[in-house]
């Protein structure tokens, strides 16, 4: 080979050296044009999206006493991705948890939120836990604090209807773009409602970090940051008070209180019993006790009763079939029926307890199923409706419009729509025509397939104190900025009777029902209670007492359900309780420390304290 | 005529000491952006990297004008004696130097340490060239080959001499001193044995073995062994029947079995870091991006998020919060492409490559063939470091040790890189005096 066939070698040479640095530049090309996987990686290398959860808005009674407020405290924050060189057992120690824990919470934070974002490792860290961590959180790297505040309940009490606030669920947070998983909500109660105003808007800090994850500077400055705004307060409507005179003897008992003021529809009150401290919703040691309470079937304090229980009515229906019979014109004061310890035309069925031969009047004070069964057919089997399922129809609609058999539409959630059965169902249990107006005559008692939802009943007492409407019963005045309620809760209700003077007829009745009928105990001399005791049957077990009743007659201030659970007659425990709660509400104090006693003592749950009364029928 | 080539500057290539300094400054400033930090800002701070390398290039600065001075016979009279007496300091260096972060490569002068093995490149560089200038690589014929041993050393006595002189620095930077990075530099005289006449079925075959290698590694053995055979069968085939022919396909054959077997071999026996090292680049091993893949994954997002035109200067968030590791050594470039983009990484390759294309033009107008030797040698290491340092970087060589020439910190390296140019630039200014 001759030397210059060699130095042909140099093209060859030079061909490869430009050949390499195409390729690299190519490759160059490729991971900082086109793929965009790196400048994602490098963001999440290095940039840290700090929330700046804002302090959710305070909740009010409606005197403008504090029931829900906040208390400061740090979650400690996770990205598994992060956790490398990780001084783990001296985070254990801090955190009191062992090396298994630790590697679960890291699988377990991966896989629900992914190894990149950030998860929560610790919830509410204590003041001891946060002060060591502070001092050495540069030493574990992938994990970083995050400050927000928790609430704090400082009476105790409405557990149900404050409801509380927790991790917002996965699905929600795909769906909804203001949440991040990991992000607080309000889950049930006023806080769920209300979500939108208390939670005030998120703020955002971005910060660069550096390789040991410590915090170096601002991103641009500061220029894209937000600030968090505050959540706005809450006046609610209830009496915390009244509410917490409730629980108090609503405690050992299974049931609930529901007391609503007419005039406004505002909720005065609602105990659900049993209940719990919604203190117990906050803090590191969530988790266990909502477990517990989950599996708690004795108690079950997790069970709202005042809007998720349904009840048969019992003998409180029967003021409905009176009102609507006078509407109906079938139905006069001076009507008397024939009651032989029962209905005659069923052999006696429904049954009926020995009493006086009764008009409207007393067929109200001394509950008479005989007379209602009658009532009942009347409206049903009118002339008006030649077919009978027509009269039924027309009974169906008129007691819905009480507010009952559907959902009343009220600012708390998960609540129940109850039940009046309609054709369509008889139909398909009697077949077409198998059945008659007697066939179902015991809904005309309030039995049979009816329930109603305690706040139900209340709002019932509403309709008939109000003389023909009802406000949507709701659990928040407004805002403290003065923000109105929703328009729905100022406008009226109507039922389908419109007459003053059917519900005066019904109210005389309801007035001797407290001084000298079924709930005869429970009066109290200056005030005048409209009420109506009840017992609403149950398949298993003893019944449950019912007691609804408004005060005073003139200008009433207060409507109430009480529900106590397998106490049998409601003039028992049911209307004792409803009057002291009357009396606590208007007098502001009691006048009869016994009975309060009793009632407050009796624990009918596990059978302690329970008092022989000799049955009051 | 004569005053003028007294002058220290007279004759020399403008674009190449041009090119060099671009370099040397952006260098410069990508370390002074890697090291960065607020409460060092000042970019002449002597106790910051920065600072230091101002020394060094200052140092380099000296050398330059040094070589510059001296005469060029200089260079091709004491070859050999440089070669010698850094290959002695490689040999001592373990045993009298002192060990550097764990490394038994350094010799240390008071506050600073250099590495014989770094200036090593130049010497043996120099060496090649005072060899290979008096022999041709081509002058054998297959035609003369016997099967003898005293034929096959008399044909290929020169190659063997040459290896030797590439090899044996490498293999006493290996072995002694355990350096993987700076031995295998010494690969890239295989370019300069091209140029001066190597057979390019060396370099075929050479390909060849590394691929067998590589099979060796990813699959299983027996394919391999029945692909080889099959090959064999076909060559055997497809030849002709002489008895010469069948002893060169067994050869070949058995060859490569023991190529594949030894590969095997020594791969079970390596120890368990480099193993995990030799499967990460075969894309082998889990992503385990802690371990090894973790520098070359910080290394690849650095540069990624450069986007087209970088992040500016001084901007670079994986750079100022040191997520890739080494990064005012190794992975220098990653600075680079963090901040200045794709074009500013682009310019880079685009001027180192220039740089080479500049001293392969150059050593091709050489009159002596010492020169253009030594030309040679010099692109064909600058483009060596360049392949590799990079390659890994953006992920498509293995993760070896070597600086990217210029811009990575360290005195050692610039001033090897700095004295094995300017020598060249030297010869290169006296091409038209004599005839070496």
């Amino acid at each position: 080979m001759s030397g210059n066939q060699l130095s042909n070698r140099m093209y060859y040479i030079a061909g490869f050296f430009i050949l390499v640095a195409l390729i690299y530049i190519g490759r160059l090309f490729y991971i900082q044009n086109i793929d965009d996987s790196y400048k994602e990686a490098a963001d999440q290398n290095a940039f840290r999206r700090l929330t700046d959860y804002p302090p959710r808005g305070f909740v009010f009674d409606r005197n403008g006493k504090k029931l829900v407020v906040n208390e400061p405290s740090n979650d400690l924050m996770v990205i598994p991705i992060d956790v490398k060189g990780c001084d783990t057992m001296a985070l254990c120690k801090i955190l009191e948890i062992d090396k298994e824990t630790f590697v679960k919470r890291i699988l377990k934070a991966k896989y629900v939120n992914g190894p990149r974002k950030s998860s929560i490792f610790e919830k509410a860290l204590t003041v001891e836990m946060y002060a060591k961590l502070q001092e050495k959180i540069f030493r574990f790297n992938g994990f970083f604090f995050q400050k927000r505040s928790v609430r704090l309940y400082p009476k105790k009490i409405a557990a149900h209807l404050l409801g509380y606030v927790g991790e917002v669920s996965k699905e929600k947070a795909k769906k909804d773009p203001y949440y991040n998983e990991g992000d607080y909500i309000g889950i049930s109660g006023i806080e769920r409602s209300y979500e939108e105003i208390l939670r005030g808007q998120k703020g955002v800090r971005i910060v660069l970090v550096d390789v040991h994850n410590q915090e170096k500077e601002q991103y641009m400055g500061g220029k894209k940051d937000t600030a968090g705004i505050s959540g706005i307060g809450i006046i609610c409507t209830i009496d915390a008070d009244l509410q917490e005179y409730g629980e108090k003897l609503m405690a050992g008992k299974k049931g609930s209180i529901v007391a609503i003021e007419p005039s406004t529809g505002e909720i005065l009150c609602m105990v659900s019993s049993p209940t719990y401290d919604p203190n117990l919703t906050v803090g590191n040691k969530r988790g266990e006790t909502f477990a517990k309470m989950y599996q708690d079937t004795l108690y079950n304090p997790l069970y709202n009763r005042a809007t998720q229980a349904t009840y048969p009515p019992g003998s409180i229906f029967k003021l409905i079939d009176a009102l609507v019979g006078q509407n109906d014109g079938v139905l006069q004061v001076s009507t008397v029926y024939p009651c032989a310890h029962g209905y005659p035309p069923m052999g006696g069925k429904p049954a009926c307890h020995g009493h006086p031969a009764a008009n409207l009047t007393s067929s109200i004070q001394y509950s008479c199923n005989s007379y209602y069964s009658y009532v009942f057919r009347s409206i049903v089997d009118q002339r008006k409706y030649p077919k009978f399922k027509d009269g039924y129809q027309h009974w169906r609609d008129a007691v819905m419009s009480f507010g009952v058999g559907k959902k009343l539409n009220s600012d708390i959630p998960y609540e129940r729509s109850g039940n009046v059965p309609s054709i369509k169902y008889y139909d398909k249990v009697f077949g077409l025509n198998g059945w008659r107006s007697n066939t179902i005559v015991s809904l005309g008692i309030g039995q049979a397939e009816l329930l109603i939802a305690p706040v139900q009943m209340a709002n019932v007492m509403c309709a008939i104190a109000n003389k023909g409407y009802y406000y949507t019963p709701h659990t928040v005045r407004g805002t403290i900025t003065g923000k109105p309620i929703d328009k729905k809760f100022s406008e009226k209700n109507y039922t389908i009777v419109q007459n003053d003077v059917y519900y005066n007829n019904v109210i005389e009745g309801m007035q001797k029902v407290v001084e000298s009928g079924t709930a005869a105990a429970s009066k109290i001399k200056d005030i005048v209670i409209c009420g109506k005791t009840g017992t609403a049957q149950n398949p298993h077990g003893e019944d449950h007492a019912v007691f609804v009743a408004f005060a005073p007659r003139d200008n009433p201030k207060i409507a109430i359900a009480c529900i106590v659970e397998n106490a049998g007659f409601g003039g028992t425990w049911a209307a004792p309780i409803s009057s002291l709660m009357i009396e606590k509400y208007i007098k502001g104090k009691i006048s009869r420390p016994d009975m309060e006693k009793r009632m407050t003592e009796a624990d009918l749950i596990l059978g302690k304290n329970v008092p022989v009364v000799k049955p009051h029928l | 005529m004569r005053k003028d080539e007294s002058k220290l500057f007279h004759n020399v290539d403008r674009w190449t000491i041009f090119i060099y300094i671009l370099l040397v400054f952006m260098g410069w400033l990508n370390i002074y952006a890697a090291v960065y930090n607020e409460e060092h800002s000042n970019i002449l701070d002597m106790s910051q990297k920065y600072g230091k390398q101002l020394l060094w290039i200052g140092g380099a600065a000296f050398l330059a004008v040094l070589i510059l001075i001296i005469d060029a016979g200089f260079y091709t009279v004491f070859a050999y004696v440089f070669y010698g007496f850094l290959l002695l300091a490689c040999i001592a260096v373990p045993f009298i130097g002192r060990p550097i972060k764990g490394s038994k490569s350094w010799f240390g002068f008071g506050g600073f340490g250099v590495q014989p093995a770094e200036f090593m490149k130049f010497a043996t560089n120099l060496a090649l060239a005072k060899f290979l200038s008096n022999v041709n690589l081509g002058d054998w014929k297959t035609s003369n080959f016997r099967l003898k041993l005293s034929s096959i050393i008399r044909n290929y006595k020169n190659v063997l001499i040459t290896c030797a002189i590439i090899f044996i620095p490498a293999l006493v930077i290996k072995q002694l001193q355990d350096e993987t990075g700076l031995a295998i530099v010494f690969v890239a005289f295989i370019v300069v044995m091209f140029r001066e006449g190597l057979s390019i079925n060396f370099i075929l075959i050479g390909f060849l073995a590394v691929a067998l290698m590589v099979m060796a590694l990813l699959l299983n053995n027996l394919y391999v062994f029945i692909g080889i055979a099959g090959v064999a069968v076909l060559w055997f085939l497809f030849s002709r029947k002489k008895v010469r022919n069948i002893v060169i396909i067994c050869i070949c054959t058995l060859a490569s079995f023991a190529l594949v077997w030894g590969t095997d071999y020594i791969y079970d026996h390596l120890e368990d870091h480099q193993k995990i090292r030799i499967d990460s680049y075969l894309g082998r091993s889990r992503a385990d991006l802690k371990g090894v893949d973790f520098n070359v994954n910080q290394s690849k997002i650095a540069i990624g998020s450069g986007g087209f035109t970088g992040k500016g200067y001084l901007k670079g968030t994986q750079t100022k919060y040191n997520f890739v590791p080494e990064q005012d050594t190794d992975f220098i470039f990653c600075t680079v492409g963090e901040e200045w983009g794709f074009l500013g990484s682009a310019f880079v390759i685009l001027l180192q490559l220039s740089l080479m294309i500049r001293l392969l033009f150059l050593s091709e107008r050489q009159r002596s063939p010492f020169s253009r030797i030594y030309g040679y040698g010099v692109a064909s290491i600058l483009f060596f470091h360049l392949t590799v340092n990079i390659g890994m970087t953006i992920g498509m060589m293995p993760v070896i040790g070597i600086p990217l020439p210029f811009f990575s910190y360290g005195g050692s390296s610039l001033w090897s890189f700095t004295i094995l140019l300017f020598i060249f630039i030297k010869l290169d200014s006296q091409r038209l005096l004599i005839l070496r």
